[in-house]
């Protein structure tokens, strides 16, 4: 079996993983890049609509060419990949790879794991009734679509506003099919508002809130589902179910962090994200094990993606040069109305930036991180929706002295 | 009009056990299924277990084949090249009042012949299974586990090799009964055979009913379970089950390690008018509302698919006496063999099953042994159960080895182009699924379903038009993108 040493291992070429490996590289650490697929870009290969970059160029890039600007400079940097390539198995730092070319172990002095997230599924959340053909999730339809060039339906019921499911609401309308809803269990959209706006509103394809779907028709192929009003415990309200005859049911119900390797590495997983628990450095409970991006926690727009998947690169560059890191003392907690925050844990001796979600949408919101009764930092927001990340910056000048910081919505 | 010897009607596990124990002779065996592979029915919806026959009232054929049936399969599995596993199965009482039951089935079981039950106390149960509150258990270490779609399918191939024809998409429409032989007309062409057996499960009322025999009735009873996430795996090591209900639908539901090493959970057990084998809401609460009794830690999280199966029972709803499997030729239609109401334990029971209609055949025909009879089939290659060694040697001798399609499986694209290249011809989603386990995992394939369909694409220059979930009607894809827009 093949051996191969190297600084820094990235697992995932997705967006993640490029900016990782650009940044680990720039460190000045030799680093390998691996990737399952049979190209780099990951999940951007796929979302050929635009409105990629805007945070980070200014500009409303389609999900390739925002790729192509790291996979040009990785190939610039000339910064070695595998594509085709799974690592099975991740021991401390050591990986081992598949590949047609072989199986190969990699020992590395840090590892940044970058595997993206996978789509929750119809099992997930138990969707009744029978099982045909004409199911799909919605990045599925969207690889099928995009990629391979097949139509998956004519007519489409989307179970979930998630952003997936919004995109490809407008993407298939585009193709000549009809859309006829979008159906939501929550009294919000879970996507983004702009999403909303363009995807929906623009093709008047309806978007029911507080309902689901309650069953599923179709011997072979799917013949025609059933959607119902659900009450506050999201229990269906006998009486509000509602027949509508499609061929297809696309599901975008959520994103699920890809940490089998992790789990498998021993790596302390947090209950909320389904990522890592992670320091100001991102790195894991695993020392030397850093992680960023969607398998970290899921993201709403990939230019946060790739601002912290530069911070897992560079610090997993200093650990393989030996760079210690200071403890993380200070718990950061989510407080009333956050549904977590990320790092979980701060060392409070440098500037670190929050990533964080609140629970319900609401207008003219404080977001607070305090330090038992004293408030060290507060922000306003005149629209916090859970849909949307809040990142929120903090200066070590102001962290002095604190045991826990906790992160409340007022 | 084809002409055979032996006419078997249905490729559920006991059709192809029957099919494979007659290829054991010189007879021409056709074997008929209506759909578009074995295993689509009952035979591939259940629990995956090797009962050891202390469910079953003694005296009965049931009990005679199931304990005859679960002593067979060892063997026959290692012939086959199927895995199968004795884990072993626990049925627990939660409370003191339910020892007597756990006596009962334990005489049940030492008369019917079933080797090892003990009943064991609540501590030693927590030695066994830390997961489960138990206040004592019968422990019974022959019960195994085994993948019902692969030893249906092994059957098959094996009866295939061996020279029976397996006939599939192929629908018996009418029978006629002549003077010494069957007319079998299909939805294709039509068979003439001196015997023809019945093994079409959830149909055989129908079936029989054609040739004038009217006295039976299948009343289906579904049953749901849900499949949980492998990481969830090691929260039980044996079969666990309750003490079962006192009526006869099923055995309570139960929590089945599987041989690929997922979790299940069911059945329920529910008698509908039709056999369809949809879930609902109200079961899907049940089932993990009751297994949660057994086994708090159970999360919905866990769940990655639900599905329900359909048991062909003898007895209507509210019966209290179960009835016995139905194996004989009727006397007004010689020639004509019926089994009727094989539900569980027929799975375990089918080899038992196959030997005993062998042996009907026998009385009218002679059976002669063939020498060229070869009772392997080669095992598959589970490349993700190999070691590193052995995976980086396939690798460098085929490096679609070293490609894998289904992550969360760890499958090869060496082992999907298998699955295709089956004997049988049938290539459609869920047949690599059931022979690779491509897709089986807790993305559900979403990831490689888009792999599977350009390696069906690339290898087998399948279309839009042929590119199917299974059978015909379960298209994919509607066409290529911008075809709606053509028109």
């Amino acid at each position: 079996m093949n051996e191969r040493s190297v600084d820094v291992a990235v697992i995932g070429g997705g967006p993640a993983g490029l900016s990782a490996a650009l940044s680990a590289k720039k460190n000045g650490v030799d680093v390998l890049l691996i990737e399952r697929n049979e190209s780099l870009g990951g999940i951007l290969n796929q979302c050929i609509h635009e409105g990629f970059g805007i945070e980070l160029f200014k500009e409303a890039l389609t999900g390739p060419e925002y790729m192509q600007r790291f996979i040009d400079e990785v190939e610039n940097l000339k910064i070695p990949y595998m594509l085709n390539s799974m690592v099975l198995s991740v021991n401390d730092k050591r990986l081992i790879v598949c590949s047609p070319q072989g199986f190969l172990r990699v020992k590395a002095k840090s590892v940044v794991l970058a595997m993206g997230c996978r789509e929750r599924t119809r099992g997930n959340i138990c969707v009744p009734g029978d099982r045909p053909a004409g199911i799909y999730t919605a990045g599925c339809a969207q690889n099928l679509i995009n990629l391979r060039n097949y139509m998956v339906g004519r007519k489409v019921v989307i179970l979930g506003s998630g952003d997936i499911g919004l995109i490809m609401a407008r993407r298939l309308t585009l193709e000549g099919a009809s859309v006829l809803a979008v159906i939501e269990i929550l009294p919000y959209s879970s996507g983004l508002s702009r999403n909303i706006v363009q995807c929906l509103e623009d093709y008047n394809i309806p978007l029911y809130l507080s309902h689901t779907v309650v069953d599923i028709k179709g011997e072979r192929r799917v013949e025609s589902i059933t959607i119902a009003q659900v009450d506050e415990q999201w229990n269906p309200i006998p009486g509000t179910e509602k027949r509508m005859e499609c061929d297809t049911l696309l599901l975008s119900v959520g994103l699920i962090p890809e940490n089998e390797l992790s789990r498998q590495a021993g790596i302390e997983l947090h209950p909320v994200t389904a990522g890592a628990v992670v320091d100001e450095y991102l790195q894991t409970s695993v020392p030397g094990i850093f992680a960023s991006g969607n398998v970290l926690h899921v993201h709403d727009v990939v230019d946060w993606v790739t601002l912290e998947s530069e911070l897992a690169g560079k610090s997993a560059a200093e650990y393989a040069k030996g760079v210690s890191f200071p403890e993380s003392k200070i718990s950061v907690i989510p407080g009333d109305g956050v549904r977590y925050v990320l790092p979980q844990r701060i060392s409070g001796e440098k500037d670190v930036t929050l990533s964080l979600r609140v629970f319900c949408p609401g207008r003219d919101k404080k977001i607070i991180v305090k330090d038992g009764g004293k408030v060290v930092k507060k922000i306003l927001k005149t629209r916090a929706v859970p849909s949307e990340m809040i990142r929120l910056s903090l200066k070590s000048k102001d962290l002095g002295g604190i045991k826990e910081l906790r992160v409340e919505v007022e | 009009m084809r002409e055979c010897d032996i006419l078997i009607i249905g490729g559920g596990v006991v059709g192809c056990a029957i099919a494979r124990e007659l290829s054991k002779y010189e007879l021409k065996t056709i074997l008929l299924e209506k759909e578009c592979d074995v295993c689509m029915g009952t035979s591939g919806r259940n629990s995956g277990v090797a009962h050891a026959g202390f469910y079953v009232q003694s005296g009965t054929l049931k009990a005679e084949l199931n304990v005859k049936g679960h002593r067979m399969l060892p063997s026959l599995c290692s012939e086959l090249g199927v895995p199968y596993e004795e884990v072993g199965k626990l049925v627990v009482a939660k409370k003191a009042e339910e020892i007597p039951y756990l006596r009962k089935l334990k005489e049940t079981g030492d008369r019917n012949g079933t080797h090892g039950l003990e009943i064991i106390d609540g501590e030693e149960v927590k030695g066994l299974e830390p997961n489960i509150r138990a206040f004592a258990a019968l422990y019974s270490p022959s019960s195994a586990i085994l993948d019902p779609f692969d030893l249906t399918i092994a059957l098959a191939e094996n009866a295939l090799s061996n020279g029976v024809r397996i006939i599939l998409s192929t629908k018996v429409e009418d029978i006629k009964k002549k003077k010494d032989n069957f007319t079998v007309k299909t939805n294709k062409v039509s068979y003439r055979s001196k015997i023809v057996v019945n093994s079409a499960g959830l149909y055989s009322d129908k079936i029989a009913a054609m040739v004038g025999i009217d006295k039976y009735r299948i009343y289906p009873c579904r049953g749901e379970y849900h499949i949980l996430d492998k990481n969830r795996r090691n929260l039980i090591k044996h079969l666990v089950y309750p003490v079962p209900p006192k009526d006869v639908g099923g055995l309570g539901v139960h929590i089945t390690p599987t041989i690929h090493g997922n979790i299940m959970l069911g059945p329920s057990a529910e008698y509908i008018c039709e056999p369809e084998v949809s879930t609902t809401c109200e079961v899907m609460d049940q089932l993990y509302n009751e297994a949660r009794e057994l086994l708090p830690e159970i999360s919905r999280m866990d769940f990655i698919r639900s599905f329900s199966g359909v048991r062909p029972k003898l007895t209507p709803a509210g019966s209290t006496k179960a009835a016995d499997f139905v194996i004989e030729e009727d006397p007004q239609t010689p020639g004509f063999i019926n089994l009727i109401g094989i539900e569980s334990p027929g799975l375990t029971a089918a080899p038992a099953i196959a030997e005993k209609v062998a042996a009907m055949v026998g009385d009218s025909t002679e059976l002669r042994s063939k020498e060229e009879f070869n009772p392997r089939r080669k095992p598959k290659i589970g490349f993700n159960q190999l070691p590193d060694e052995e995976k980086a040697r396939l690798i460098k001798e085929d490096p679609a080895y070293g490609r894998i399609v289904c992550r969360c499986e760890s499958v090869t694209e060496r082992e999907v182009l298998d699955a295709l290249d089956n004997p049988f011809k049938v290539r459609n989603i869920d047949a690599i699924k059931r022979r690779c386990r491509a897709g089986m995992g807790r993305c559900q394939s979403g990831f490689c379903l888009p792999k599977i369909v350009e390696i069906m694409e690339e290898h087998h220059s399948m279309t839009e038009k042929d590119l199917r979930l299974n059978c015909e009607g379960s298209e994919l894809f509607i066409g290529r993108a911008k075809d709606l827009r053509r028109k």
